[in-house]
């Protein structure tokens, strides 16, 4: 295969995104002694794989074209309701979670169904389903629930060893087979292309007839059961249920998204580049965990001038791909314009009508 | 012929609110030719070809597919039992690859995934059957408007459709690329597929189809055989009025009212490093200029100068006489001076306010938003406009979105004209809307320069520029190459000076 061929406006801010992400572990493993680890790497999988498979559902809903701000809140709902029906009514794991997983994908069905159906604003619908989520918390109990049960800290705690010392967990390895799946999905499946073509232009999509309506609901549900998964990955993370739980975790998965190389305007990005969004997140993280004298919340202002930089990156990259364009010889023989005599004057003069350029 | 036709529609009816889009309408397709579908703006063929593609359901009548009752109720279903559709604007999606758009909707599938070895093979066959030969792979985005129009049409073609719609497909397109098209075309009939055609451009009407269909106001006015009606009866058909072809191609234009003595705007040396070489104009009151000149000659870039859209360094403007700097287009509108971009959709028209808010739009920024118009006012004004330019509307407080292309021209006019200017400035007026509504802008643009109205008038059709003008000014290359009356003036002169400059 050839390689420069794929490098374009689309594939390059993820490549970028990866390059960005080796040079930042790069100089972890340089200035800190023990960052270059095996361990190291997997820990930002394992400590981040519920942001993993949130950002992987947010990539789908602003490939379409829409966003999901709900996320993060049914993200606290789902550990809440894990919590309260393991601890206090004692359900099995095995009921709980199939349970809680189709509760994030009917939430997600519900604003998809509006969003659709009444042409409402994502960005509305979803901030109402933001506060909803996060206030049916409170119903359910406002203290945090810690979850003792014996079968459910037995999953949180398994280590799968790769290797004399490098291990990974359950969480982690439902987050990589989620990223194949949604790989799968995205390139391979008519419902995946459809996304894409709907965030590229829905009329044209409704047009081509594709099934606009069914996809856009389906997206919306998928990243509600996502968040849903994610949920329950927190729940094996913290052993707790809480309401105040993934706190803004919603602008953390676009952000992951947006630095992954997804265009907020939807009909561009990478389902893979999200995971390595999310890396680049966590690697900042370790980065200042290691270093030991900088606050946590450095991790904000770096994360803060990585969004800005990236925006702009993509913008200067589609400019810059719209001047290469012209350089693509498409015709199989140009035919060279010439009005030297009168005939072919008014001829071009025909011709400049049916032109779509304008004077 | 005793073959059967496929397609056939019969009693078709559509109403939207306030207006009868289509009352009555026939249309009859046979396998293995090209039909025409004709009528000025507004005729409805637009709603016509929505209604056979299930965008819009019919309020009454029937479709007939090989003698079965269809009723299409979206555009997948209409593709699945073989109506395609290429329309006006292209409907495919920038970001997804040109592979991809031609497939979409239809994608094999090998095993759990698409198969895209497949898809990008057969796509590059069905570009190569219209001489395109691109790399599949890259993002449609990447390809100028032709290559996408070629392409929707390659998706078209490739669902073995045995109706194929083309909603003017060729205003995007150069001669060249037209000619390509029709060769494609040719192949398609004479493989028995049924293909409808709209187009503004009688040329190529006459150069393609086989049978022609008019419509006028949302009524079917006849069929025929392409061979067996001329030009001017076409025209006049579609128009429903007696249309002198020859006075349409080359009028030259009767010497109109008073002009003034002295210019109401003179340029002198008005340039602007790059984009301009210095040039030279007066505009009377009273008196059209035209602007000739082909595509990229430098009359946009003209018309934006003296209205101070453009920053320009060189040169100076005189207003009735006195020396002022237009460095915006505020102090122009202060000059009395008015511009009607060339992009309706865009920079003219807003789509969803009523004609009465688009008339007095001008007009009430001119007054600052201190000075509110009453609303009774502001329907007298837009009344009047209605009126006296022939808005062809049931009333003022219609979305103007909803008006045919020339009956938003005209709006936009009557804004301007509203704001009672000394100058104005009509940039591309007539483009996209049909003849007869063309006739009537330049009648208009006429009757307002008699009453002493200075006008610079850009077109890139040059039988309009010599119908209307008094003056010519010839640009070439962003430069004033020389100025021609235009009574003395035909086509062939104004080339022979474009074609002469260029040594």
């Amino acid at each position: 295969m050839n390689l420069s061929r794929h490098i374009n406006a689309r594939t390059l801010p993820l490549i970028v995104t990866s390059l960005l992400f080796v040079a930042l572990f790069g100089f972890g493993s340089i200035a800190y002694t023990g960052f270059f680890s095996a361990q190291v790497f997997i820990n930002l999988l394992i400590d981040n794989a519920f942001i993993c498979v949130v950002a992987i559902g947010m990539t789908f809903v602003i490939i379409s074209g829409g966003i999901d701000l709900s996320v993060g809140s049914i993200v606290a709902l789902t550990t809440m309701v894990t919590a309260a029906l393991v601890e206090h009514h004692h359900w099995s794991i095995w009921a709980v979670i199939p349970l809680v997983l189709l509760m994030g994908a009917g939430f997600g069905l519900l604003m998809g169904v509006l969003i659709h159906a009444f042409q409402l604003q994502p960005f509305i619908v979803t901030l109402g389903g933001m506060f909803l989520a996060r206030g049916l918390c409170y119903v359910i109990s406002i203290d945090s629930i810690s979850i003792t049960d014996e079968s459910y800290t037995q999953i949180a705690q398994y280590r799968l060893m790769l290797g004399e010392e490098t291990f990974i967990s359950i969480s982690a390895l439902i987050a990589l087979a989620v990223l194949a799946f949604a790989i799968y999905l995205a390139q391979y499946t008519r419902f995946g292309r459809t996304v894409y073509a709907i965030g590229g232009n829905e009329r044209s999509a409704l047009l081509m007839g594709l099934p606009i309506g069914r996809t856009k609901i389906l997206v919306y549900t998928l990243s509600g059961l996502c968040s849903a998964l994610g949920g329950v990955l927190i729940t094996f993370y913290m052993l707790s249920g809480y309401g105040l739980h993934a706190l803004g975790l919603e602008l953390d998965a676009i952000a992951a998204a947006v630095i992954g190389g997804t265009l907020l305007t939807g009909g561009v990005g990478y389902v893979a580049g999200s995971l390595v969004g999310v890396l680049i997140l966590g690697v900042i993280q370790s980065l200042i965990a290691f270093d030991g004298t900088l606050s946590s919340w450095w991790t904000r202002i770096a994360v803060g001038v990585l969004l800005c930089l990236f925006c702009l990156m993509q913008r200067l990259f589609e400019r810059g791909s719209q001047s290469f364009s012209f350089l693509f010889s498409y015709w199989k023989k140009p035919a060279e314009p010439s009005n030297n005599t009168d005939q072919e004057a008014s001829k071009a003069c025909l011709t400049q009508v049916t032109t779509r350029t304008a004077a | 012929m005793t073959v059967e036709p496929i397609l056939v529609m019969q009693g078709i009816r559509k109403s939207f609110p306030g207006v009868a889009a289509l009352k009555n309408v026939q249309l009859r397709l046979f396998p293995g030719e090209v039909h025409a579908l004709m009528g000025q703006n507004g005729a409805g063929k637009s709603t016509l070809i929505k209604v056979l593609t299930g965008v819009e359901t019919p309020d009454g009548g029937e479709i007939r597919l090989k003698g079965e009752l269809i009723q299409p109720t979206c555009v997948g279903e209409a593709q699945a039992i073989g109506i395609s559709t290429v329309y006006q604007e292209i409907n495919l999606c920038p970001n997804l690859s040109v592979a991809e758009n031609i497939f979409i909707g239809r994608f094999p599938i090998r095993g759990p995934a698409i198969d895209w070895k497949t898809i990008e093979r057969e796509s590059q066959t069905a570009l190569a059957a219209l001489n395109i030969h691109i790399d599949v792979t890259l993002p449609l985005a990447s390809f100028p408007v032709a290559i996408q129009q070629m392409v929707a049409i390659a998706r078209a073609l490739s669902t073995a459709a045995q109706v194929l719609i083309l909603d003017e497909p060729t205003s995007s397109l150069d001669e060249d690329e037209v000619e390509r098209l029709f060769q494609a075309l040719r192949q398609l009939k004479q493989k028995g597929m049924a293909i409808l055609f709209v187009t503004h451009f009688l040329d190529q009407t006459y150069a393609i189809s086989d049978r022609i269909t008019v419509l006028r106001n949302g009524e079917f006015v006849g069929e025929y055989a392409a061979s067996a009606l001329s030009r001017l009866d076409l025209i006049n058909t579609m128009v429903g009025r007696e249309i002198d072809e020859a006075s349409y191609a080359a009028e030259t234009a009767a010497q109109t009212g008073s002009v003034a003595a002295d210019p109401y705007v003179s340029a002198c040396g008005l340039g602007s490093t790059g984009t301009m070489r210095p040039i030279d104009l007066d505009i009377y009151q009273g008196q059209v200029l035209g602007l000739g000149g082909l595509l990229g000659s430098g009359r946009t870039e003209t018309a934006r100068m003296l209205f101070g859209i453009d920053h320009t360094d060189s040169g100076t403007i005189r207003v009735g006489g006195e020396a002022v700097k237009l460095n915006s287009p505020r102090k122009a509108v202060q000059h009395g001076i008015a511009f009607c971009p060339e992009d309706r959709k865009t920079e003219g028209i807003i789509a969803e306010l009523s004609i009465r808010e688009n008339i007095i739009l001008a007009l009430q920024a001119r007054r600052g938003i201190f000075r509110y118009l009453p609303k009774r006012l502001q329907r007298t004004i837009a009344d009047e406009y209605i009126q006296q330019l022939g808005i062809r509307t049931p009333d003022a407080e219609k979305p103007i979105g909803q008006l045919s292309g020339g009956n938003q021209q005209k709006a936009l006019l009557a804004r301007w004209l509203a704001t009672d200017p000394k100058m104005l400035i009509l940039d591309e007026p007539t483009r996209g809307i049909d003849i007869a509504a063309k006739l009537e802008i330049m009648e208009l643009v006429k009757a307002q320069c008699r009453k002493g109205l200075a006008i610079l008038f850009i077109s890139s059709e040059m039988s309009e520029v010599l119908r209307v003008s008094d003056r010519i000014a010839v640009l070439r290359d962003r430069q004033k190459i020389g100025e021609i009356a235009g009574k003395d003036a035909d086509e062939q002169s104004v080339f022979r000076m474009i074609a002469g400059a260029e040594s």
